[in-house]
């Protein structure tokens, strides 16, 4: 159980990394891609302001924690 | 083009991984011989060809849009994390790879750790230098699998990935050091900018988006996300120019730390 639970976590940090939010933004951002394309609704400007905005949060959030207390 | 950009991506990446994967197996090497030490980095760079020939065929086995959804969203995935890593330490927030500093440390852990002979080897030194090299070299097996998504992708990452290799185990060979004088943050934040784009342009791709100006739109990409991360950079060097603070130096890092 403990070695399941130990290679689970490697790929969860491997895939994820530091930031689980900006992984989850990534699928969110290409789901609405999915769906805009689904409905011929030009899409392709979905991806790079979800780029701008998952970076810009996960830095804010980065810079944040980083600071002493 | 962007064969010549998905060439240096891999290259790069693979140079940037490979050099932090050469500090541990010269520190282990340099104290504990060379046997054992080159069986565990012969051992790892087979495990890590063995992933990239299975899974690598198996993925384009998938219909083009699925896979370039899958392989592009991953790209996306890895290609944020290098980037914000990169801009953190660009900008003081996060120290810079010393591997110098990583070096000493390694040297001192081989020299104290006993000996443990198993299957004719020096298991430390094995253990260590496979570990080095297989969780250096696995995120680069994976950048070179989703590379993929380009036709003859993966022979040409897997050429680009394996010049780094080469290149920089030379460089290791002559010197007997680790190359410290090697620009990590700069190459890292380059990869970064690559595989975001690929990711963007492949992603986007696979969910069914169309691009104006079909392959092109890749170097407006580009273009576009190096400007974002030069402006984070700027931002956090501002916002740490009013802390009177330094980080930590940095510990050593295992696989899918870029």
């Amino acid at each position: 159980m403990k070695i399941v639970v130990a290679i689970g976590r490697f790929w969860w940090d491997f895939v994820v990394g530091d930031d689980w939010r900006v992984a989850a933004g990534v699928v969110g951002a290409l789901g609405g891609v999915a769906l805009l394309a689904h409905w011929q609704i030009t899409a392709w400007w979905v991806a790079p302001v979800a780029v701008v905005l998952l970076l810009t949060l996960s830095l804010r959030r980065a810079i944040r924690a980083a600071q002493p207390r | 083009m962007n064969t010549t950009i998905l060439f240096l991506a891999a290259f790069f990446a693979s140079a940037v991984e490979m050099v932090e994967a050469l500090t541990i197996v010269l520190a282990v090497g340099v104290t504990r011989g060379w046997r054992s030490t080159m069986v565990g980095v012969g051992a790892a760079t087979l495990a890590l060809a063995a992933i990239i020939g299975s899974l690598g065929p198996a993925l384009t086995l998938l219909p083009l849009n699925a896979f370039r959804l899958v392989v592009g969203g991953l790209l996306l995935v890895f290609g944020l994390q290098w980037l914000r890593k990169a801009i953190l330490r660009a900008s003081g927030f996060k120290a810079l790879h010393d591997e110098d500093a990583i070096f000493a440390r390694e040297l001192a852990g081989a020299r104290s750790a006993a000996r443990d002979d198993r299957a004719g080897l020096d298991w430390y030194s094995f253990t260590l230098s496979f570990k080095g090299v297989f969780l250096e070299g696995l995120e680069v097996a994976f950048i070179v699998i989703t590379f993929g998504g380009s036709r003859g992708g993966i022979p040409l990452a897997s050429v680009a990935a394996a010049s780094a290799l080469v290149i920089v185990a030379v460089a290791g060979v002559l010197l007997r050091a680790p190359l410290s004088r090697v620009p990590e943050n700069t190459l890292k934040f380059g990869v970064g900018v690559m595989l975001t784009s690929f990711g963007i342009f492949w992603g986007s791709e696979g969910a069914g988006a169309h691009w104006p100006g079909g392959e092109i739109a890749y170097l407006v990409i580009l273009a576009f996300v190096l400007g974002v991360a030069l402006l984070a950079v700027r931002w956090l060097q501002r916002e740490h120019a009013h802390l009177a603070w330094t980080p930590a130096p940095v510990p050593g890092e295992a696989g899918g730390e870029a």
